[in-house]
């Protein structure tokens, strides 16, 4: 394995609103702020994670290729999914040896259209799309099958908006108040917000890595399991799939300061937490998490990159992030990240 | 898909917007896509339109309800066997939506659950349509709601319904009641104006409604006596349901014990706000004017406060309960 290390991350400043940019003029300045950090104007490889369904275009992502300037022709990739799953596509291609850098980057609105129902889409159109069953209502589903209590709940979104507001990047949002269900048992601040926003992410490997970071965050793990799509095939209080995940990327091989989750209902928090078997002095969250600004398919890259950030600005030792996709949890990416490069005994995968 | 130009809006399409600039776009694939089932989901839908729900067995033995291609356990495929399950099943975990969207299978508040059908081994997610969230629960028992015209998708089973375990029995009997001869001799004196009771001359008691015979030692009550229509609220309650005989909530009704009697009287209070009725305040009888006196006990159209000083009613008051 070789060490492949963050040794940049940029974000939008996220809105609740379409500030009438397109995607490629949203993603401009964060990619030329990690170009700035790095001083690196190519990158080896480059792959992104969008969904089309955002904008309601085919090929969306191409068009924010015009963001990057592809010209001479760029090696390059995409996954409709989170940048997150961009992020481990690039790490394993940095694993092929024979580059140095990847870039990777998110990026979404979510303000154009209807999210909650953008994502009945992604259900099987045999047994759960037809219904109409939308986002809020599977996830309220998951929420009572978890049956937690809910002082818990609402601790988590107000520690999550509180750290949101001291987050220049996040939204700013009240602390929870009110007693009305958007879908019972959810609250509607149970839910992340509509947010409109873009992430992007500089990997390197080996000697580069000390190049261009003082501090790289080095991917001590990385791995990702997904579970039957299905939700009558589960036991949506549990995320075994995040578990065997955070196993693969070896969390509980040493103390974690930090872990950014990718935590779109309050109720994920708790699952998530038992999943990954986290102490009970890790920080959840410290930037307010998708509960203060969920820029849809940049999301779960802004994890990576608020987890990496502790460590390249020095404050934190080990960190994990985690990212999703699919329904109520259905596929979990757990990275470790960590202050020096664990080369001696070769980076654990999935 | 293309922007479907202002022109091509359909009739309902809302007033534009004030920003010029913005436009609507609707990504829609007329008719739907086409999408082949395979063996194993065709199986499933060409059952539901028989108005059956069937499983998959798995090599373990376990059955698969909706089935899949695949154990999601082993990977391995499934089993050809298909086992009929049902028609009832058990609601594992539900999430309850006040206002559908569009979209939804009902146009009225509905639950959506995962729901255990009877002899499968997973849960069919599905909606239930049960009125009100407080009928839900882990545990309830439902059946499927079928569509008129099943044709083959999921949506022929229209919702679940929880099973029947209550039902309404309508009671209803007409009588004609007389008042019998003691409250037909009280109401006549109460058209006057008079509120009559009757000593029993054995226990020395006086006791009103009027009655003919003392309720405690059986002995007959020749002495009629005409009592104040003051008294003393003893005890009282406050009623949120509306009675034809005061129709107005909340209304009190208060036991009374009128000055010179023994047993208190049952009637209501007014003229004062209901929580301000306390035992021991001091009452009298409001009648309707002469002209106006129709049903008997009506003549009184309640108790209402005079003013004077509470009544300590503890036993060891003087003139308080023994």
């Amino acid at each position: 394995m070789r060490d492949v290390a963050i040794v940049a991350f940029a974000q939008t400043t996220h809105t609740g609103h379409d500030t009438g940019l397109t995607e490629a003029e949203m993603l401009h300045p964060v990619i030329e702020e990690v170009r700035r950090a790095t001083g690196l104007s190519r990158f080896g490889f480059t792959c992104s994670g969008s969904c089309d369904y955002l904008a309601g275009a085919p090929f969306s992502f191409v068009s924010a290729l015009d963001a990057l300037g592809a010209w001479p022709p760029i090696s390059e990739s995409h996954v409709e999914m989170d940048a997150a799953f961009a992020l481990y596509e690039a790490w394993v291609r940095l694993q092929h040896g024979d580059i140095d850098s990847a870039l990777v980057y998110g990026f979404g609105k979510s303000s154009t259209g209807e999210l909650r129902e953008i994502m009945t889409l992604q259900l099987d159109p045999y047994y759960l799309a037809p219904l109409g069953l939308d986002q809020v209502s599977y996830a309220a589903l998951q929420a009572a099958a978890l049956g937690r209590d809910r002082t818990e709940l609402d601790e988590i979104v107000r520690r999550s908006r509180a750290d949101g507001r001291a987050n220049p990047h996040a939204l700013d949002l009240p602390d929870p108040s009110g007693a009305e269900y958007e879908v019972e048992p959810l609250r509607p601040y149970d839910i992340a917000p509509i947010t409109d926003g873009a992430a992007a992410i500089v990997l390197a490997a080996g000697d580069l890595a000390r190049e261009l970071a003082e501090n790289p965050a080095y991917i001590g793990g990385i791995a990702h399991r997904i579970e039957p799509h299905y939700l009558g095939m589960r036991d949506l209080s549990r995320s075994p799939s995040a578990a065997d995940a955070a196993r693969a990327a070896g969390v509980g091989k040493g103390p974690v300061d930090v872990a950014e989750l990718h935590v779109q209902f309050s109720h994920e928090e708790p699952i998530l937490r038992a999943a990954l078997e986290l102490p009970e002095d890790t920080v959840i969250n410290p930037s307010g998490g998708p509960l203060a600004a969920n820029p849809v398919m940049a999301t779960g890259l802004i994890r990576l990159g608020e987890a990496a950030r502790r460590i390249l600005d020095g404050g934190a030792r080990r960190a994990v992030a985690h990212a999703t996709s699919g329904p109520c949890l259905q596929q979990n990416l757990v990275a470790v990240l960590e202050s020096a490069p664990s080369s001696q005994e070769g980076a654990r995968r999935g | 898909m293309p922007s479907d130009p202002p022109s091509a809006l359909p009739a309902d399409t809302p007033p534009a917007v004030s920003d010029p600039l913005e436009a609507r776009h609707v990504l829609e694939f007329p008719g739907g896509y086409t999408r082949s089932t395979g063996p194993v989901i065709g199986r499933f839908l060409t059952e539901l339109r028989d108005r059956r729900i069937v499983g998959v067995r798995t090599a373990g033995a376990r059955v698969l309800v909706p089935p899949l291609e695949y154990d999601p356990d082993t990977g391995e495929a499934v089993t050809g066997e298909y086992v009929e399950v049902g028609p009832a099943g058990t609601v594992q975990a539900w999430a309850w939506v006040s206002a559908p969207r569009a979209g939804h299978p009902l146009d009225r508040p509905f639950a959506w659950a995962t729901i255990r059908m009877d002899g499968a081994d997973t849960s069919l997610v599905h909606a239930v349509d049960a009125g009100a969230a407080k009928a839900m629960r882990p545990g309830l028992r439902v059946r499927p709601r079928w569509r008129e015209r099943p044709s083959g998708d999921i949506t022929d089973i229209e919702c679940f319904v929880p099973e029947v375990t209550m039902i309404s029995a309508p009671v209803r009997a007409e009588y004609r009641v007389r008042p019998g001869a003691a409250l037909t001799r009280f109401f006549t004196k109460i058209k006057d104006g008079v509120l009559l009771g009757g000593r029993c001359a054995a226990c020395d008691q006086v006791y009103v409604p009027y009655r003919t015979s003392c309720p405690s030692c059986g002995a007959l009550i020749e002495e009629e006596r005409e009592v104040a229509d003051t008294g003393t609220v003893t005890t009282f309650a406050i009623n949120n349901l509306p009675d034809p005989r005061a129709p107005e909530v909340p209304f009190v009704s208060a036991y009374i014990l009128l000055d010179g009697t023994d047993i208190p009287m049952i009637a209501l209070v007014g003229g004062v706000p209901a929580h301000e009725v306390r035992q021991g305040m001091r009452v009298r009888a409001v009648w309707v004017p002469p002209e106006e006196r129709t049903m008997p006990m009506a003549n009184i159209r309640w108790f209402a406060p005079t003013g004077e000083p509470d009544v300590d009613l503890s036993a060891d008051a003087p003139g308080g309960e023994a």
